[in-house]
C-alpha cells in the first residue's frame, strides 16, 4: 500500500496511507479524525473513512471498552474503501494500543503518546506487563512522544491550565500527522477558530496544541522526512467531503424539492439514524418540518398522515426502530400513500451493536409486515449515493403512491468520500399531479371521486389531497373496495386487492434501467452485492481482474422488486457468490427467486468487509470451479 | 388549492353515502347526529375538515363523515393526525377515539398531542368497555368489573380521562354525555372553536357490553341531582332547586354542601380560564364512581400557543434569515473544492 514512487528531497512520495487514530472515547478521536479528512479532501485525496467507537457515550476511561477509532484512508488513486490494515496507528493511550494494535500491517508504524504509558493506564487497560517492553511492538516501527507534557506545555503561556490543557492533545496528535504527511494547515487552523469562536482560551489552546504538534514533527529527528499522499486523478469538477446521512438527508431534501412537495419528517432519536434529524431540522428554510415524535410509532404515523394530507412523509430508523415502525407502514400499504421508511441499519438483534455496522434488515424490510404487504427496497451502496437513493426511493414512492424501505447502514451513515456535485438542474422531476376531478361517472350521469379507482399502467391509486372540494373521501386500514375505497369484506374482493396491491409493486422494475454487469461478462463467477459492500467488491474485483482472472459483478440498488433481467444474468453464471453483512438474506432470496446456485459469503463483526475477504471468496469459488 | 371561503352547509352535506353499522341502541348514533347539526354551524368546509381515528366502535365515524377520514390504527390516532395538523394547519383536524383506544394502547400518543397542543380537537367516546372485540374491561373500567377477561373481577384502578388530559397539559378539557344533543354540541362548538389540542369525553352508552354504566349520572330523572352543568363565571350550584354546591375547604379540599348552610357567597366560582390547572384538577376528581354528583361541560379553556402555528412560525423564520432554500447551495455548505484536468 505505502509503495514509494518517487522520492524528492525529504518528502518521500507514497501513492495511499491507511491511518487509525485511537484514544479513550473522551479523547476526541473523531473529531481529529474528521479533521485530518477535511484536511486531505481538500488537498485533493481520494479518500474513505470508517469511524469506530463504543455504544457508551463515555466507557470507564482508560479502558479498552472506552476507545474509540477513526480510520481513514487517502489516495492519489480512484478508492472506495477505508482500507484493510491500517499502516500507521496513533494510540493515544495503553488501551487504544491493546484494542488496535492487531489491525496493524505488518512493519506498520505505532505513534504512542507515552505519557500515558504508566502503571494505572496499562493495569485499566489489563496490560499484565509492559507492552514497550515486552516485544509486543515487536517488527513495527515504535515513535513515542509525551502528547500529554508537550501540549500542556505549549498551553500554559496562555493561561490554561495543565487540567483544561489536556483536553487539547488530539489537536497535538493532528498537527503531528499533519507534518507528517504534508497536509495544508490553514483550513485546519480557520476551522480551530471557527468551532471554538465562543470561547477564546479554548480556541487558542487547541491551536497551540495544533502548531506545537505540527513544529514537533519538523524539529525532531525522528521524522526525519514525511510522506505526501499526491492529489488523487479524480474526474475533474467540484467536490466536497460527504457523509452517507448527510447525503441522505439533502437526498431527501432535493427529493421534495423535486417533487415539489413539502417535506414532513417524524422521527425519534436512535444511532446511527439521528444524524438525519438533526441534518434536516437545520434546513426549515426549503419548508422541511421535522417532528421529534414520542415514539417511533408516532413518527411512522404522523410521516403517513403528512402524507395523507399531501405532504412528502418520511420518517427515519435504526434497529428496533424499525420493528416498531411496521405496522404503520402496512397502513401505509392499506393506505396506498406515499411513505419513505429509512432505515439505517446498525448491528442486532434488539439494541444489538448500535454504534456497529451490519446489513440485516433485509429480511425484515422484505417481509416484516402482518398480512401480504409488499413494498419497494431501495438500498444506497456509498455515502454519496445515499443521496441518489434517497431521491430514487421518494421518486417510486409518489409515482406508485406506496410505503418505500430504503436501506443505509451504520458504515455508509458516518463514512464518507469525496463527492462530484451533481448539476442540480440534471436531477429528475419526480412530481406527481393531485386528483382534482371525479373520475368515475354513475349510471345516473352523476359523477364521483373513487380512491381506489387505479391507473392502469403503474396501478397507482389517485391522489387527492384533504382541501380539494368535492373529492372528500374515507381511507383507512379496513379491506377496501376496488374502486370505490369503500368497506369491504367480500372473499373475492379482498383477493383481487391483495393481488392488485403486489402487481403494483412488481410493475416498479419496469422503471429500472437495465441492470449492469460490471467486470468479465463471460466469467464462471458473479458477485452479486447489495449495499456498503459496494466498497469491498469493487476493490476485490479489480484485484482479481488485475491478476489476470475474470470475474464479474453485479450491484443492486433495488432490492424489491428484484430487476427483471435479473434472473437471466445470474443464470448466465457458472457460480454466484453474494456478499452480506448478514446471514445470506438476500442470497435466499435469489436462490428461492431464480434457482440459481449463489453462496452467501457472510461477516458479522458489526464492520464492513475487507477488500481481501471479498477477493479471498471469489477465489475460493474460482477454484471450486476447477 | 383552499377553498377559504365558506359556502353554506346543511347536516346533509356533511352525512356520507355509507351505512351506519353500530348496534341499533348505540350511543354513538347521538354523538354523530351531534357532529352533523354542529357542522354547518362552524363556518367550515367539508374538504377542509378531516376526521381520524384509530380502531374500536368509535373508530367507524369518518366513514360517515362527507369529509376527508383516515380510519388509522389502534392509539395512533393522535399521532397521524399530528402529522395532518403539522402539514397542514390550514385544516380542521378531529380525532375520533374511545376510551380504550386513546388511554390503553395510545396513552403515549394521547399524552404528547396534548402536551404539544396540537391544533386537534379529540372527542373521546368513553364507555369504560372494550366493545369491538366483544366485552373486556377497559382503562377507564370500575375495579371489580366482572368482563370476559376479568371472571373475577377487575384489579386495575381505572384512569380518570379528564385528570389524565390534565395532567398532559391540555389546554381545553371538557365533559359531556351522548343523551344530551344540545349539551355535546354547545360542548364540541367550543372545542373546536379552540385553538390547540381540545379534549372532550363524552360519556356513551355501550348498550350490548356495558349498559346503563352512566345512567346514575346522565338519566334524564338523575340529571338534576347528580349532574353539574359547569359554567364559566357562575356558582358551582345543582341539584332539583340548585339548593347544592360546590366548595373549595381551607385543605384546598372540594367538597359538596348545601347552599344554605353555607351561603351563596361561599360557593365556588367556576373558572375555566385560570391558568393553574389545579382547580379543573379537583373538579375532574370531584366523582369517583358513575353514581354522585358529576360536573359536565368545560373544565379548562386556555391559550397556548398550538404546535402548527408554531413550526409554520420557524419555517417562516429559517426562510426569512437564510432566504428561501436553493438545492445548488446547500450541497455546497460544508466546503468544496475543485479538480482540475492537470491534476
Amino acid at each position: 500500500m505505502t509503495d514509494i514512487v518517487d522520492r524528492t528531497g525529504e518528502t518521500e512520495q507514497i501513492d495511499s496511507i491507511v491511518i487509525r487514530f485511537a484514544g479513550d472515547s473522551g479523547d476526541g478521536m473523531q473529531l481529529t479524525g474528521d479533521r485530518f479528512t477535511s484536511a486531505s479532501a481538500v488537498f485533493g485525496n481520494d479518500l474513505s473513512t470508517l469511524p469506530d467507537y463504543p455504544a457508551e457515550i463515555r466507557a470507564p476511561a482508560g479502558t479498552v471498552n472506552g476507545v474509540s477509532s477513526f480510520q481513514v484512508h487517502i489516495s492519489d488513486h480512484d478508492i472506495t474503501t477505508p482500507g484493510d490494515a491500517p499502516t500507521v496507528l496513533i494510540a493515544m493511550n495503553p488501551a487504544a494500543l491493546k484494542a488496535d494494535l492487531g489491525r496493524l500491517s505488518p512493519g506498520g508504524t505505532v505513534i504512542l503518546n507515552i505519557d500515558t504509558f504508566d502503571e494505572r493506564n496499562l493495569e485499566k487497560a489489563e496490560y499484565t506487563s509492559n507492552p514497550l517492553e515486552d516485544g509486543t511492538l515487536t517488527g513495527f516501527k515504535v515513535i513515542e512522544v509525551p502528547m500529554t507534557s508537550l501540549t500542556k506545555d505549549a498551553a500554559a503561556p496562555l493561561g490554561v491550565k495543565p487540567r483544561d490543557a489536556d483536553r487539547s492533545k488530539n489537536f497535538f496528535a493532528l498537527g503531528l500527522v499533519s507534518f507528517m504527511y504534508s497536509r495544508p494547515i490553514e483550513a485546519t487552523l480557520d476551522w480551530i477558530d471557527e468551532r471554538f469562536a465562543k470561547n477564546d482560551l479554548v480556541r487558542q489552546s487547541n491551536r497551540a496544541a495544533f502548531m506545537a504538534g505540527y513544529h514537533y514533527g519538523e524539529t525532531t529527528e525522528e521524522f526525519g522526512h514525511r510522506y505526501i499522499v499526491k492529489p488523487a486523478h479524480l474526474p475533474p469538477g467540484e467536490y466536497t467531503n460527504i457523509t452517507g446521512n448527510v447525503a441522505l438527508a439533502w437526498g431527501l431534501v432535493a427529493a421534495a424539492h423535486l417533487a415539489k412537495l413539502p417535506l414532513t419528517l417524524g422521527s425519534y432519536p436512535i444511532t446511527p439514524a439521528s444524524d438525519i434529524l438533526h441534518e434536516l431540522s437545520k434546513h426549515k428554510n426549503f419548508g422541511v418540518r421535522t417532528v421529534q415524535a414520542e415514539d417511533e410509532i408516532a413518527a411512522a404515523a404522523l410521516a403517513v398522515g403528512a402524507s395523507f394530507a399531501g405532504h412528502l412523509g418520511i420518517t427515519t430508523t435504526s434497529g428496533p426502530g424499525v420493528a416498531l415502525k411496521s405496522e404503520a407502514t402496512s397502513l401505509a400499504v392499506s393506505l396506498e400513500v406515499p411513505f419513505l421508511l429509512v432505515d439505517i441499519q446498525r448491528g442486532g438483534p434488539s439494541t444489538g451493536l448500535p454504534t456497529k455496522t451490519e446489513a440485516a434488515d433485509l429480511n425484515i424490510a422484505m417481509f416484516g409486515r402482518h398480512g401480504e404487504a409488499p413494498l419497494p427496497i431501495v438500498a444506497s451502496y456509498s455515502p454519496a449515493h445515499c443521496f441518489f437513493a434517497a431521491i430514487e426511493a421518494a421518486r417510486i414512492a409518489l409515482k406508485y403512491r406506496t410505503p418505500v424501505i430504503l436501506l443505509s447502514d451504520g458504515y455508509l451513515a458516518n463514512g464518507s468520500e469525496p463527492w462530484k456535485l451533481p448539476d442540480v438542474d440534471t436531477l429528475p422531476d419526480i412530481s406527481v399531479p393531485f386528483a382534482t376531478e371525479h373520475n368515475h361517472v354513475n349510471a345516473d350521469g352523476s359523477t364521483e371521486f373513487w380512491p381506489y379507482l387505479r391507473d392502469p399502467d403503474t396501478l397507482a391509486r389517485p391522489w387527492a389531497i384533504p382541501g380539494t372540494p368535492g373529492m372528500m373521501h374515507r381511507v383507512g386500514g379496513i379491506e377496501k373496495q376496488d374502486g370505490t375505497g369503500n368497506i369491504n369484506y367480500s372473499p373475492a374482493n379482498h383477493e383481487k386487492m391483495v393481488h392488485l396491491r403486489a402487481a403494483k409493486v412488481a410493475r416498479i422494475a419496469d422503471d429500472y434501467a437495465p441492470t449492469a454487469v460490471h467486470g468479465d461478462a463471460d466469467a464462471d463467477v458473479c458477485v452479486l452485492g447489495w449495499g456498503s459492500t459496494w466498497a469491498a467488491i469493487d476493490a476485490a474485483v479489480q484485484r482479481t481482474r488485475r491478476r489476470g482472472q475474470k470475474v464479474a459483478w453485479v450491484h443492486l440498488m433495488h432490492l424489491n422488486p428484484l430487476p427483471n433481467d435479473l434472473g437471466t444474468i445470474l443464470q448466465g453464471f457458472r457460480k454466484v457468490i453474494v456478499p452480506e453483512l448478514n446471514l445470506g438474506q438476500l442470497c435466499r432470496i435469489v436462490r428461492a427467486e431464480y434457482l440459481v446456485d449463489a453462496t452467501a459469503v457472510t461477516k458479522v463483526q458489526g464492520m464492513p468487509f475487507t477488500a481481501l475477504e471479498i477477493e479471498d471468496a471469489i477465489e475460493r469459488a474460482q477454484e471450486e470451479l476447477s | 388549492m383552499t377553498d377559504t371561503s365558506v359556502r353554506l352547509t346543511t347536516k346533509k352535506d356533511w352525512a356520507s353515502d355509507q351505512e351506519v353499522r353500530w348496534c341499533p341502541g348505540c350511543g354513538d348514533y347521538g354523538i354523530l347526529q351531534a357532529v352533523q347539526f354542529l357542522m354547518p354551524e362552524l363556518g367550515v368546509a367539508p374538504e377542509n375538515t378531516v376526521f381520524v381515528s384509530g380502531i374500536g366502535c368509535s373508530s367507524r365515524f369518518p366513514y360517515y363523515m362527507n369529509t376527508y377520514g383516515v380510519h388509522g390504527i389502534h392509539g395512533r390516532a393522535p399521532a397521524i393526525a399530528t402529522g395532518v395538523a403539522v402539514a397542514r394547519p390550514d385544516l380542521d383536524v378531529w380525532v375520533i377515539t374511545g376510551d380504550g383506544d386513546a388511554l390503553s394502547i395510545g396513552g403515549n400518543h394521547f399524552i404528547h398531542a396534548l402536551r404539544r397542543n396540537v391544533n386537534l380537537t379529540i372527542l373521546m367516546f368513553n364507555n369504560r368497555i372494550y366493545g369491538l372485540t366483544k366485552g373486556q374491561y377497559s382503562p377507564t373500567s370500575e375495579v371489580g368489573k366482572v368482563t370476559k377477561s376479568t371472571p373475577m373481577g377487575s384489579i386495575d384502578p381505572p384512569f380518570n380521562p379528564l385528570a389524565v388530559a390534565l395532567g398532559a397539559e391540555a389546554s381545553f378539557v371538557a365533559r359531556t354525555h351522548d343523551l344530551d344533543r344540545k349539551h355535546m354540541i354547545e360542548t364540541f362548538r367550543a372545542a373546536h372553536d379552540h385553538r390547540g389540542a381540545s379534549f372532550v369525553e363524552i360519556f356513551q352508552n355501550c348498550n350490548v357490553f356495558n349498559d346503563g354504566a352512566f345512567d346514575e349520572v346522565t338519566g334524564r330523572e338523575h340529571r338534576p341531582a347528580n349532574l353539574i352543568d359547569l359554567k364559566h363565571g357562575e356558582p358551582i350550584r345543582f341539584g332539583p332547586d340548585r339548593e347544592r354546591g360546590v366548595v373549595m375547604g381551607s385543605d384546598g379540599q372540594l367538597r359538596i354542601v348545601d347552599v344554605a348552610e353555607v351561603g351563596e357567597d361561599a360557593i365556588l366560582v367556576h373558572d375555566a380560564h385560570r391558568v393553574d390547572p389545579s382547580l379543573a384538577f379537583a373538579l375532574a376528581r370531584l366523582s369517583t364512581d358513575d353514581h354522585s354528583p358529576t360536573p359536565f361541560g368545560v373544565f379548562r379553556s386556555v391559550e397556548r400557543p398550538d404546535y402548527g402555528t408554531e413550526v409554520g412560525a420557524q419555517l417562516a423564520g429559517a426562510a426569512a434569515k437564510k432566504g428561501p432554500g436553493d438545492l445548488s447551495s446547500l450541497l455546497r455548505s460544508n466546503g468544496t473544492w475543485q479538480v482540475t484536468e492537470q491534476m
